[in-house]
């Protein structure tokens, strides 16, 4: 049975029903984004940190040109390494009959008759291959589905300059390449880019490795310091042309699923607060309100012996059950939208299972927190409530004193109507409300741009990316450096209007304690295919006596123009040089630095080399030119630029849409609970002044004109404030997403700044008419005979 | 002691048989039940009667903001009864001045503007100054709502009322809310405007004292006028007694 109070309690509910809605809402976006958040990052580790362990998954790579195998015994002994596997690791172009252009391919060996203790594959389909059948292979999973491929299937590749037909014999997935990126990508192509794994005796033999490996992986045991294994394993293997150790945080695929969590764990630290925030705002506004209207009844409640703290609870559980709307709604929307995007990762990133992470407590802690965040926010409201004596509350409340704009004398009303002066005052009288409700705008506002600002960046990062900088159609790598005749040899390629050599090496620079292992890359003064710009973009070329850095590369090794930095050549038995810093250049892809192209070859002391060309294609003429690639032994790789640029534009526009969706419904539901219940409050304190309005002859449009007058105000004072605090949140986000694979530049176009401001206002617009059609129906005649 | 009597016998209302009835679920409420009356240029007249009785109902659809069950209202030449709501409307907004008992006064604009604020939709207003002058206010033009006594806030809404010069003024309880001394102030004020303007004015009221200052007093009994008696001799506002 319930008390009387909590009759009351249902039927205020019952009767605010459309202003808990709209608060709910809010609330339930926080909830949703909270349990979305939290519940995603969870499941991404767990599934994540599964799947290493199942697979034993590498925690050191290192990348040597050819050292013998008898090292095994001596990477073992190196303190806290628990397992070794020495493999053959080789890039390989594929020739794919479903296929026009060349895809490319990283082969990976396995160990013959055994099973490997680091990086095990897990098997979906088929087996893995027999060292027996030299043609065997096992493929990557979305590679497979990417062409339709099952065990049974063949397909040719050219590896070590020959070609060979390859039967799939199993279909796998592998914890190193959760995300694998094909050569001069930015976004996966599971159909131009393929992993497969072959017998390791067959792999020596076909790429001259016998008795011998090029990459290196160790696990390690859980106290071992990271630091100091790859400090050895670079000791031991620098004779065999070691290019560095990796720790398994600078694994691109590793490191592209922290990129993806830490993003994760920005939105849950961001977003779910500001949702919190405003409803805990709007619970203060409706809370107010209503106590200020039941002023009476409080006071009769406590003259006929309710307690303080009675009244008080029988508001503070309001606030709980309209909490209660929000956290189911949250729930519900979050629960569900979780299980999607978890999905999603299921697609976009290769895993055997997924562990979804949605337990108890991610809903008691968000439960928890919203209801704290809105009975912090009903704290003052409450609290007028139990300090109210009831002598005092059984009286009317003294009347609201204005005060005026300006010190203007009694005739001098000339700048606003007294319909305008009536709004603007009603803003001003009660400041701290107008502000938060002008900053809970605001907020949608910059949700909006924060979302819509990745156009821009991306359309940016494209044209200076593949029009500004990388402007040729294609770059091939080839198997080995050779001669700058190779240049040439490739000019003459059909189909090949132009190239331009390239060399590129791992350097281990150094800059006090502070040390990055990166690729250098030449770059000619007479380069027309390929340019570096500075970071005003205007295009520059590196003078000969010095390096030229990209901003995140001089930014991490604390240098400016002139430091002075030492190189370790690392293809060049580590040898050191000392080259100053000539300047700061541009860099949204990768780590780089650019050197003169003849300084280079000095350092090198290894006379003109290249490691690959760039070049310009006819278009009519690119079947000749793949057919001659796939012929041509010393090309290792071609990466097709046009293709990776439709590519990149879209899977990053598919994502990008999926996000702006989002921002739009959660930016209109800020907008409409804001608005929407910041109107029904000020109707429902000014439904007296605005009947007499109607009675004095005022049409309902002109007595609208008051409500409207005041939302239009605030919804414009938010614009600029939201567009600054979008600004903000896009400066927090390009930063978050900075990482050694990408940068994303900060361009925030005026479209963007208008489209936001246009999607805002007229959410805005919708929500006060849903209450000017409460201002047609007001009642002229009993607001007449009451006191307020 | 006022002698005089309305400057005509032209009607500016003449009420035919109006039934007004209100339906709250199953209860019906027949709040005027078959009223017949006239209201002449300039007369001051006074409506007296319990509450209930059906006084504030007419002058709800005498003024505009109610519609009758049946019968007819013409104003002048024009039949209200007809009207549509935005011809209401236009009606409340260009021929009739309304005060109440709780002033109605817009808290969040002074009194120079509360009384403005009709001027600037009124086809021929006098200044709002001029207005707040008739009711001895032109001291207080500066005041918001909030910082005048009750007196005064009913003195801003006459000076309102009047001020677009409206050909009627209904006052629905005027000095319903105030003391004896501020009644008497504000009855001078409806009283001076009466004479000075020329506008016909219907009170309100549960004091039967008031009725002495009428030219002629209606008495309302269970939505009917039971009595009109005429005072040949009117009554000075300072001379009522409370």
């Amino acid at each position: 049975m319930l008390s009387v109070l909590d009759r009351k309690l249902v039927r205020d509910l019952w009767r605010l029903w459309a202003q808990i809605i709209a608060v709910s809402l809010v609330m339930g976006c926080g909830v949703m984004t909270l349990i979305l958040a939290l519940g995603s990052t969870r499941s991404l580790e767990e599934t994540r940190s599964a799947f290493y362990e199942r697979s034993q998954f590498a925690s050191v790579f290192a990348t040597v040109t050819r050292a013998p195998l008898h090292l095994k015994n001596r990477i073992a002994a190196i303190d806290g390494v628990a397992a070794v596997e020495l493999r053959v690791v080789k890039q390989a172009i594929l020739d794919l009959e479903d296929l026009r252009e060349p895809a490319s391919g990283i082969v990976v060996s396995l160990p013959d008759h055994r099973e490997t203790n680091v990086n095990r594959l897990y098997v979906r389909q088929g087996r893995l291959p027999d060292p027996s059948r030299p043609r065997e292979v096992a493929v990557v999973e979305t590679f497979a589905k990417a062409h339709g491929f099952t065990p049974g299937d063949r397909f040719k590749a050219i590896m070590n300059g020959q070609k060979r037909e390859l039967e799939i014999v199993g279909v796998v997935l592998s914890a190193e390449y959760i995300y694998a990126i094909g050569p001069g990508d930015m976004v996966p192509d599971e159909r131009r880019f393929g992993i497969f794994f072959m017998s390791q005796k067959v792999l020596s033999a076909i790429y001259d490795l016998d008795g011998a490996f090029n990459n290196a992986i160790t696990t390690t045991r859980k106290d071992a310091g990271l630091k100091s294994i790859v400090e050895d394993l670079d000791a031991l293997l620098e004779p065999y042309g070691g290019t560095g150790a990796i720790e398994r945080d600078d694994q691109t695929s590793h490191a592209f699923l922290d990129a993806e969590l830490s993003q994760l764990r920005g939105m849950a630290t961001v977003i779910p607060p500001v949702f919190l925030f405003i409803s805990a705002f709007l619970v203060n506004m409706i809370l107010s309100r209503l106590i200020a209207l039941e002023r009476e009844q409080i006071g009769l409640l406590k003259a006929v012996g309710y307690s303080n703290i009675a009244v008080g609870w029988h508001y503070a559980k309001l606030v709980v059950a309209i909490c209660c709307v929000g956290i189911v709604l949250g729930s519900v929307a979050g629960t569900w939208l979780g299980r999607g995007m978890t999905r999603l990762y299921g697609e976009f990133f290769s895993f055997p299972f997924l562990v979804f992470s949605q337990g108890a407590d991610l809903y008691v802690i968000a439960s928890c927190v919203t209801i704290a965040s809105a009975l912090l926010g009903a704290t003052n409201a409450i609290w007028t409530t139990v300090a109210l004596p009831p002598a005092v509350a059984m009286r009317p409340p003294a009347p609201t004193r204005y005060r005026r704009l300006a010190n203007t004398g009694a005739t001098s009303l000339k700048l606003f109507s007294p319909l305008t002066t009536m709004a603007v005052r009603h803003l001003i009288r009660w400041p701290l409300r107008s502000f938060l409700t002008i900053f809970g705008t605001s907020l949608s506002v910059g949700l909006l741009v924060t979302a819509l600002f990745s156009f821009d960046s991306i359309d940016h990062m494209i044209d200076t990316i593949f029009f500004q900088t990388q402007r040729q159609d294609a770059t091939l790598t080839f198997s080995s450096s050779l001669s700058p005749q190779a240049v040439l040899a490739a000019a003459q390629l059909p189909g090949v209007l132009q190239a331009e050599g390239f060399r590129t090496s791992a350097v281990l620079m150094r800059n006090g304690h502070v040390e990055k292992t990166l690729q250098l890359a030449s770059q000619s003064k007479t380069a027309l295919l390929t340019r570096v710009l500075d970071v005003d973009e205007l295009p520059v070329t590196p003078p000969s006596g010095g390096l030229l850095l990209s901003e995140r590369v001089a930014e991490q090794m604390s240098v400016r123009p002139g430091t002075i930095l030492e190189l370790e050549l690392l293809e060049q038995q580590n040898r050191l040089v000392h080259i100053p810093v000539v300047g700061v250049v541009q860099g949204m892809v990768g780590l780089t630095a650019y050197i003169d192209e003849q300084a280079f070859d000095r350092i090198m002391m290894t006379g003109p080399r290249v490691n690959g060309a760039h070049i310009r294609t006819d278009h009519d003429q690119l079947d000749a030119l793949y057919t001659a690639v796939k012929e041509t032994p010393s090309i290792a790789s071609i990466a097709l630029l046009g293709l990776s640029r439709e590519r990149f534009r879209a899977t990053i526009e598919e994502n990008i849409l999926i996000s702006v969706m989002v921002y739009v419904t959660l930016a209109v539901i800020i907008t409409f609970g804001v608005i929407y219940n910041s109107a029904r409050i000020q109707l429902s304190e000014r439904a007296r002044e605005l009947a007499s309005l109607r009675v004095f002859g005022f049409t309902r449009s002109e007595v609208s004109s008051v409500l409207l007058t005041e939302l239009g105000i605030i919804v414009i004072l938010a614009q600029p404030l939201g567009w600054l605090l979008g600004y903000g949140f896009a400066v927090l986000v390009t930063k978050g997403f900075e990482s050694d694979l990408f940068r994303i530049p900060l361009i925030i176009n005026q479209s963007t700044y208008a489209i936001s401001s246009f999607v805002v206002i007229a959410a805005g617009v919708l929500s006060a008419l849903l209450v000017r059609r409460r201002v047609d129906r007001l009642d002229l005649i009993s607001v007449l005979k009451t006191r307020e | 002691m006022l002698m005089d009597s309305p400057n005509s016998t032209k009607p500016v209302f003449h009420v035919e048989d109006l039934t007004k009835v209100y339906r709250t679920g199953d209860v019906e409420v027949r709040a005027l039940n078959g009223v017949d009356m006239d209201l002449y240029e300039g007369e001051m007249a006074v409506l007296l009667g319990p509450s209930g009785s059906g006084k504030s109902t007419l002058l709800n659809i005498i003024g505009g903001l109610d519609e009758p069950t049946s019968g007819k209202i013409w104003f002048k030449d024009l039949e209200l009864s007809s009207f549509s709501q935005s011809q209401l409307t236009r009606y409340r907004r260009d021929h009739v001045g309304f005060v109440f008992q709780f002033y109605n006064l817009i808290p969040s604009l002074t009194a120079w503007e509360n009384v403005a604020l009709i001027t600037e939709v009124s086809p021929a207003p006098m200044k709002p100054e001029d207005a707040l002058a008739m009711v001895d206010l032109e001291d207080r033009m500066d005041h918001f709502p909030a910082q005048m006594s009750g007196g005064e806030q009913q003195r801003v809404a006459i000076a309102r009322a009047i001020a677009k010069r409206p050909e009627v003024l209904l006052c629905d309880e005027p000095t319903g809310a105030l003391d004896s001394q501020t009644g008497i102030i504000v009855l001078e004020a409806l009283n001076r405007i009466n004479t000075e303007l020329g506008t016909s004015t219907a009170i309100i009221t549960h004091n039967a004292g008031i009725q002495k200052i009428a030219h002629r007093v209606f008495s309302f009994l269970d939505g009917k006028i039971s009595s009109v008696v005429e005072n040949d001799i009117r009554s000075a506002p300072s001379e009522v007694e409370w």
